[in-house]
């Protein structure tokens, strides 16, 4: 709305400058033609220069710039693309030969929001006030800052004045005056902005022979500033390590559950569990490209569809396997798995024939872009949120499949003893070749899942399948709960080597790790108890 | 029982054909069967040249599209009637990604009495296959962008080396255009390539006064999908100067990382990323939204706009349909491809003024060659390092998956192989010319007479 009605009233302007003569208009309209540079430097000039005339229309242009509406023709004529497609012309003169949009590169856009932010410090919505003073804030200009300081008394936002002091502290830290640092000082701890540390370490400290802050009691103040902000640090490494941590376990579970049923509960060592990963994450693209033929308003819910779907496919592929490969070579533990690589191979291929070698991009659907900040520098995406949130869905429903339901029970009875089990007029065979399709369907899901985090392309199953039979072993095999506890657990003790040793040698320590617990535990965490354990 | 093995010979007959890799031409797999012998007594037959790129496995994702140029380029050659009047047959050979059957296929070739060959991707396969190459005296044309510090007599390096790619893209960010980065982050894939380019890159940044504590190094293993730790080091290591991130980051990894950054709110007008193995190619497989305004240094973008260019995405976009590649409507050109293009038809070019395909006479012809590639520049092979001359162009990722080139060099450069930076390297040469006659040398070889 405020778009169109900004818009609507830069048309009347410019409608009433036409109509008033070019002389008045031209000392009212900032100076625009840099913009029609072909040189980024010179419209990075023309940007600043907009920015500092005291127009009314400086803002309006800019943003117009932003949204990607200024052109220019050949001979450097700059113009403004209505939304009715109607060009306006900002320099006078009608466009020579084709018009193109005028782009930015990174530093133009930086300078260009930050100009921008700097015009709607005095505007009168508190939102946009506060917006723009936390953008100034981040790396404030000696020039800004003047600025900042002619409207900051002024302020009477509580959180805008926050960010319009810290901006001035920044820039004040190092200042001539004792009374402008002692105030930086106090406005970094009422910030608490983590973004000091070095900055606060170096004046603390000595220099080559006196201290760099000369004055004691500023010293001091800086002191608590820092202790301050670094406690703060502390804190934001504990809380996000503990975030990651949970994120990477949980993916982490999401790839290895399919694994705890087909090889857990059914001790069929299945190479191709990652393919089924793969095949639902294939799934994913497949509903979101036919969706998107279909209407983009459903394709924002795609996942509603593919969740279901991929299930089916995974579903049904591993019953297929199941009938066809797996059933007739149970109790051959080698055998199957040189079969099951071999599946994987031709699943692989195959879908590289179908959907090409390329990857195949699975965009996130909006909602699920973005994320939101818990604290300064720990920002929690949204899609990890979800995967952890879906994570949880999945493992209750396999608990209630496997302890609320009569094919539950079905299947862990099957799974425990065979032979008893048979005996009792449970169809055994068939609800083997059930309990390998709820795993391939299982990681189906999973493969949902990592549809949306990372890749989707013929190989992405291998990336997963070592880490879930680690999670697997490392949880005891044939225990759900285990393996739950095993994702989760990795997940955190990864996330909290990494910080310290990097993730190639915080993967090669947990493997380590791992190895020796494996030697001290080859049970794994949790271990099947009574006659069902000694029989497997 | 007798089901189970029609099933496996069903399984394994499927297998040897997935492995194959579509739209190959049949009759090339014919002639790599037939017997050497048979290649030495014509000197009027058909050329044979060797095509070593990965068909399947993992690097075939970025391999496939180069054996599929490399073919368009030789069958565009033999339209205009081959070489010495002589036609090229390509021997496409796969080495699956598998780097010791690098060595292995590239022996094949050279025993097959091939003329040169047009092959590798990645850093490793070229290492595992220059030995061969050194022994047998065999002539390889290497298309892509690399770490250096290598100068082989028997390899041209037609992709950039360190000072055409790396350090100008470190240079653009550091200047006023380019955001004037104070601080950096040199993160990549644990390997070779960005192991020397980082090493090659510290000793520039603190050449130019940049401070140890405003470097930070991180590398992560292949495959990698979980940059929530990294990405969020990097935001609090960035806090308070400009930072800028040099990724040499390998293929896979590249849109979780990418994904993580736009998550977490990391702008690219605020930490601009630089890429040096993303490319169109890349892109294609991905959504582009979260990568938007990031760039890449290359030394060549699809979206480069000269007559030269435009006829060599013509050619491709028509090659593709016509042979029925996967995608052809979607498909893209990019760096590599564009420098195996280049590699051939100066090999093409050198083997018509030698007169001969022999191997010795064909690389004393090569140095100097100049040929009008698709950038509009003409490049220069140089005779005493064997690399080609590049211009270099930084350009920012769009929403098209494309690139909007934001600088680029006057003109073509000279590559520096061993890095003037990296202090046990810079005192070395590499001149194949006459004194020195050395690819990794102090001092010359030979004596005047």
């Amino acid at each position: 709305m405020k778009l169109v009605t900004f818009r609507l009233f830069l048309l009347l302007l410019i409608a009433a400058s036409a109509l008033t003569g070019s002389a008045f208009a031209d000392e009212a309209r900032p100076d625009v033609s840099g913009l029609g540079s072909e040189d980024l430097a010179e419209v990075t000039r023309a940007i600043v220069s907009i920015g500092k005339s005291s127009s009314p229309e400086a803002i309006e242009i800019l943003s117009a710039l932003e949204a990607g509406q200024i052109e220019r023709d050949s001979a450097r004529r700059v113009f403004l693309r209505k939304e009715s497609g109607e060009l306006v012309p900002l320099t006078g003169g009608s466009p020579e030969g084709t018009t193109k949009k005028v782009t930015l590169n990174n530093v133009a856009r930086r300078t260009l929001g930050e100009t921008l932010a700097r015009l709607s410090l005095t505007a009168s919505d508190v939102n946009v006030r506060r917006a723009a003073a936390e953008r100034l804030a981040d790396q404030p200009d000696p020039e800004t800052v003047e600025f900042i300081r002619s409207l900051v008394e002024a302020e009477k936002d509580a959180k805008t004045k926050g960010f319009m002091d810290l901006a001035i502290a920044k820039v004040d830290l190092r200042s001539p005056d004792r009374a402008r640092r002692l105030a930086a000082a106090k406005a970094i701890i009422a910030s608490e902005d983590i973004s000091l540390v070095a900055e606060l370490k170096a004046i603390v400290g000595k220099g080559p022979n006196s201290y760099i802050e000369p004055d004691p009691e500023v010293r001091r103040e800086f002191s608590r500033a820092l202790s301050t902000v670094e406690r703060r640090i502390v804190k934001i490494n504990a809380i996000s390590n503990t975030i990651y941590g949970l994120s990477l376990g949980s993916v982490l579970l999401l790839a290895a559950l399919g694994l705890a049923i087909t090889f857990g509960l059914m001790r069929v060592i299945n190479m191709a569990h990652g393919e089924m990963l793969m095949l639902g994450a294939y799934a994913t693209f497949f509903v979101r490209e036919r969706l998107v033929a279909i209407g983009p308003e459903i394709t924002e819910w795609y996942l509603l569809f593919a969740i279901p779907f991929a299930f089916a496919v995974t579903f049904g592929a591993g019953v297929l396997l199941e009938r066809l490969v797996i059933r007739h070579l149970y109790g051959r533990p080698l055998e199957t798995l040189l079969a099951t690589w071999g599946l994987s191979l031709i699943l692989i291929q195959a879908v590289r024939l179908v959907f090409g070698a390329q990857n195949v991009a699975v965009a996130n659907p909006e909602w699920l872009s973005g994320g939101f900040e818990l604290m300064p520098a720990l920002v929690v995406p949204y899609s990890r949120i979800a995967v952890l949130l879906f994570t949880a869905i999945v493992v209750l429903f396999v608990a209630y499949i496997l302890r609320g339901t009569s094919i539950g029970l079905r299947v862990r009875s099957v799974t425990q003893n065979r032979e008893t089990a048979a005996a009792l007029g449970i169809p055994t065979r068939r609800v083997d070749t059930l309990t390998f399709g709820l795993g391939s369907g299982l990681a189906g899901l999973g493969g949902v899942a990592l549809s949306q985090l990372g890749n989707v392309g013929p190989e992405l199953g291998q990336q997963h399948i070592i880490d879930s039979f680690v999670v697997v072993v490392l949880g005891g095999v044939g225990n759900i709960l285990g393996t739950v506890i095993a994702g989760f657990g990795l997940g955190i003790a990864n996330k909290l080597l990494e910080p310290s040793v990097g993730a190639v040698l915080g993967k090669i320590f947990l493997l380590v790790i791992l190895i020796l617990f494996i030697q001290i535990r080859p049970q794994g965490l949790f271990a099947q108890k009574g006659r069902a354990a000694e029989s497997a | 029982m007798k089901k189970l093995y029609e099933l496996f010979s069903l399984a394994s007959l499927l297998l040897l054909s997935a492995c194959k890799g579509p739209g190959e031409a049949p009759s090339a797999e014919k002639k790599e069967e037939a017997p050497a012998a048979e290649a030495k007594k014509s000197d009027t037959g058909p050329i044979k040249v060797g095509i070593l790129h990965s068909l399947s496995g993992t690097m075939a994702i970025s391999e496939t599209s180069l054996k599929d140029v490399a073919l368009m380029t030789i069958e565009s050659i033999n339209k205009k009637g081959g070489v010495l009047g002589r036609q090229l047959e390509p021997v496409v050979v796969d080495p699956a990604s598998n780097w010791p059957l690098f060595a292995e296929k590239a022996r094949e070739l050279i025993q097959q009495d091939v003329a040169v060959v047009f092959g590798c991707w990645t850093s490793v396969s070229r290492k595992s296959v220059l030995p061969v190459f050194e022994e047998l005296n065999g002539l390889l044309f290497y298309p892509v962008q690399y770490e250096g510090e290598e100068s082989s007599f028997n390899v041209f390096y037609t992709g950039a080396a360190p000072n055409q790619q790396a350090i100008p893209a470190v240079e653009y960010l550091m200047s006023e255009a380019g955001g004037g980065a104070k601080r950096w982050v040199l993160l990549g894939t644990d390997y070779v390539y960005p192991r020397t380019t980082n090493k090659i890159l510290r000793y520039f940044l603190k050449s130019k006064g940049v401070d140890e504590a405003d470097i930070m190094e991180e590398y992560t293993p292949f495959g990698h999908t979980d940059y929530q730790t990294i990405v969020s080091n990097i935001k609090k290591f960035a806090a308070g100067k400009r930072t800028a991130v040099v990724s040499t980051i390998n293929g896979d990894s590249n849109v979780p990382f990418y994904k993580e950054l736009a998550n977490q709110g990391l702008k690219a007008t605020d930490i601009p990323v630089v890429a040096f193995s993303v490319g169109e190619e890349e892109l294609r497989g991905i959504d582009t939204k979260p990568l938007e305004g990031h760039l890449a240094a290359w030394n060549y973008f699809m979206s480069i706009d000269t007559p030269e260019n435009a006829e060599f995405i013509r050619e491709w976009k028509e090659y593709a349909k016509a042979k029925n590649l996967p995608d052809a409507e979607k498909r893209v050109t990019n760096d590599p491809m564009e420098a195996t293009y280049v590699g051939i038809k100066m090999w093409a070019q050198a083997a018509l003024q030698a007169g001969t395909t022999d191997i010795n006479a064909v690389r004393q012809a090569i140095g100097g060659q100049v040929v009008k590639a698709p950038s509009g520049f003409e490049l220069t092979m140089d005779g005493k390092n064997h690399h080609l001359h590049k211009p270099v162009y930084i350009g920012e990722i769009k929403g098209d998956g494309q690139f909007n080139i934001v600088w680029k060099t006057e003109g073509p450069i000279r590559a520096e192989p061993w890095s003037k930076y990296v202090p046990e390297s810079q005192n070395k040469v590499a001149d194949w010319s006459f004194p020195w006659l050395c690819g990794n040398c102090e001092q010359a070889k030979a004596a005047p007479f």
